[in-house]
């Protein structure tokens, strides 16, 4: 185990900055494995599950959501220095979530169009993710995260081993589910060929194309698939649209948006 | 003279961040504040420019616990902007998806959030020490609600599968049939659940509740109907804007939502239960008579009753509308865009939740703007705590101050939707 002293639950902590709370709620959602979970790991602050909150240290820490405030930057540092292990949970934890589309606009507009005081808000102008702040020991992708890998990420911790979540493209899971490609046989534009695999490819098996909430697979050719969307009739805004949403600033998807920016 | 300060650092057991500070002086309350620190996302503002096949996906990450609620609100606005209708089965393949939802969430929130409140444990996890059945029972239920909606949706947290006009793909009759076994016993866990929280020691308080809450003719409105107010009055939903006006008050701790002119009125379990529980299903209706209830509950407390009896109704309509379900020929109707305002709204678990969008011509936002329930409970709320605090001034803190957290997870508030609380912290400074 390695992790933690003999005889000693390991402590877990469930963190939240801005975010939609989906990624914490996927720990909850391990309806069959929850009680086993409680029994490995002591859950020693989980705010959205339990009224006690255990003071650190903490063994493990989970992480949900993105730095969009100057109390929250602090507050991760802490959240750092009483963790072991500091592991970041979804698309807002790594990436800065759908709220980093402030980070193409400016902030102070959105900020006059939803509130009539903007006086009153206190935001940054960019939405970061937390290894933006502090070192991150594990990043678990997408938007949402899925559960299996979850429980990978969690079962790798109490075993002391490096969590298993391969980083090819949606489209080997694709083919080893058995999807028929929507982008070659229906012409539906798809970003599973520059999309992290996790989702175990769901949205070619409902026969939609991927939109990419696992952020960018690794060795991504966003060039070729954007002359491959254009051909199925995607404009220049579809293209910068497509690839800015919940992984938005993540470098290739950024890469590819700006490059469709460029051709519009 | 004596003062009292009551501070609730970080709420538990609710969706997002938030805390409460009350401030009393010689018996009276002088200063009470919701405040939430959730930060603000900027929907409204970044939904600007985007595509109106975009909302289902991008307003469903408002919230984790409830993305079904915003993508039906969603669909239903866009489409009423371009004169679509969605009925027949994909109409019933919607409500299917919802009810699916309101299973999980629900189960959720009586099980893991609100229950321990009542039997004195800090988290439903360690209300299995001793109650473990139950909280098996609570989480069999959950999953059943979560296998709905992942059957339908792809996933249980941000489905896949919904789009404006329909769905990408609609299920075989087949792939119904096991969904169908899983409720027909969660069904049987939903009655069970209702006899257990009806037992539960409920503190005798009321709340003379203006509700609202949207009325369908034929069911017990969750995907659409009118928005209905207790004192008698409806109005269609194009009329939102009118009669429901939200105002950032410099020097309050609220967003006052307020209702033709008057703050404080609550949507959520009770609003819809004292409005259409005639529209429950048999067995549902049946549970909540033996439960006690009568027509009208204001006891925000044994909102945890009224949850579990909407359990029981969502796993019977579920049941009922895959034993009547015909694969529709096209999984959505066509849809083109046409320049205009949409509004729509639907029952999430917590409330109503009302979306409004203009669309150009090219079918691209040019403005959108979302209430959320919690956004409108939220002034609610404060007087319930208001109400409750006055009388019992001289409880001991802890005592008091664990009675105020219980008041708000009453209903269920939802942080992570209501970004719109942003501001009221930052006035309190």
């Amino acid at each position: 185990m390695g992790v933690s002293e003999p005889g000693h639950r390991p402590r877990l902590a469930v963190w939240k900055f801005a975010s939609c709370d989906g990624c914490q709620l996927t720990l909850l959602d391990c309806e069959d494995e929850l009680l086993s979970i409680a029994a490995e790991l002591e859950i020693a602050y989980f705010l959205e599950a339990s009224s006690a909150a255990g003071p650190g240290p903490y063994d493990l820490s989970l992480v949900e959501g993105s730095i969009t405030t100057a109390e929250d930057a602090e507050r991760v540092r802490h959240v750092r220095r009483v963790s072991k292990r500091l592991v970041t949970i979804g698309a807002c934890a790594t990436a800065g979530g759908i709220q980093a589309l402030r980070d193409f606009a400016d902030v102070r507009e959105f900020t006059s169009v939803v509130y009539a005081r903007p006086e009153y808000i206190a935001t940054l102008e960019r939405s970061t993710p937390i290894s933006a702040h502090v070192p991150v020991d594990f990043e678990l992708r997408g938007c949402p995260i899925d559960k299996r890998q979850l429980l990978e990420v969690i079962t790798a911790y109490l075993a002391d081993r490096r969590p298993v979540v391969p980083r090819h493209s949606v489209c080997v899971e694709c083919k080893a589910r058995g999807n028929v490609c929507v982008l070659v046989a229906h012409g539906t534009p798809c970003l599973g060929p520059v999309t992290q695999a996790g989702c175990g490819a769901l949205c070619p098996a409902f026969n939609r194309g991927c939109y990419g909430c696992f952020g960018p697979g690794e060795t991504t050719n966003s060039r070729a698939l954007n002359r491959q969307l254009r051909t199925l009739g995607m404009s220049d805004p579809d293209l910068v649209r497509v690839y800015r949403t919940f992984n938005a600033t993540e470098e290739p998807f950024r890469r590819a948006s700006e490059e469709a920016e460029d051709d519009a | 003279m004596t003062h009292k300060t009551i501070r609730l650092g970080g709420l538990s057991r609710v969706e997002g961040e938030g805390a409460l500070l009350v401030r009393a002086r010689d018996g009276l309350i002088t200063d009470l504040q919701l405040t939430i620190y959730e930060p603000p996302r900027f929907f409204e503002a970044l939904l600007r420019g985007r595509s109106y096949e975009e909302p289902p996906d991008i307003t469903a990450r408002i919230c984790g616990i409830c993305p079904v609620a915003y993508q039906m609100s969603a669909c239903q606005a866009i489409e009423s902007a371009f004169g679509v209708e969605v009925t027949g089965p994909l109409r019933d393949l919607r409500l299917l998806l919802y009810y699916g939802e309101w299973i999980e969430s629900h189960a959720l929130h009586i099980f893991l959030l609100h229950a321990p409140d009542f039997l004195g444990y800090e988290s439903g996890v360690a209300m299995a020490a001793d109650h473990r059945d139950h909280l098996e029972r609570g989480l069999a239920l959950k999953k059943a609600g979560n296998e709905l909606v992942s059957t339908l949706g792809g996933r249980a947290i941000h489905p896949v599968n919904v789009r404006v006009g329909g769905f990408y793909r609609v299920p075989r009759r087949q792939e119904l049939a096991p969904v169908a076994e899983r409720l027909r016993e969660a069904r049987e866990h939903a009655l069970a659940t209702v006899r257990w929280v009806a037992g539960f020691d409920f503190p005798d308080i009321e709340h003379a509740y203006r509700f609202l809450a949207l009325r369908h003719p034929d069911e017990y409105a969750i995907l659409s109907g009118s928005p209905a107010v207790s004192d008698g009055s409806s109005f269609p939903i194009a009329d939102w804007p009118v009669h429901v006006v939200e105002e950032q008050v410099p020097h309050s701790t609220a967003l006052h939502a307020r209702l033709d002119g008057t703050g404080g009125y609550l949507v959520g379990a009770l609003a819809r239960y004292a409005l259409n529980s005639d529209l429950l299903s048999p067995l549902a209706r049946s549970a909540a008579r033996e439960a006690g209830l009568g027509p009208v509950c204001r006891n925000p407390f044994r909102s945890i009753v009224v949850r579990a009896v909407e359990v029981v109704h969502a796993c019977d309509e579920a049941l009922r509308i895959i034993d009547g379900y015909t694969e529709p020929d096209a999984p959505a109707v066509p849809v083109e865009p046409v320049a205009g305002v949409g509004h729509g709204a639907s029952e999430a678990p917590r409330g109503t939740l009302y979306h409004r969008y203009r669309l150009d011509e090219a079918g691209l936002i040019t403005e959108a703007d979302i209430v959320p329930p919690t956004a409108q409970n939220q002034v609610r709320i404060e007087m319930d705590l208001r109400e409750l605090i006055t009388p019992r001034l001289d409880l001991p803190q802890a005592e008091l101050a664990a009675l105020c957290e219980r008041a708000v997870r009453n209903h269920d508030p939802c942080i992570s939707c209501s970004a719109h609380f942003l501001e009221l912290h930052l006035d309190a400074r």
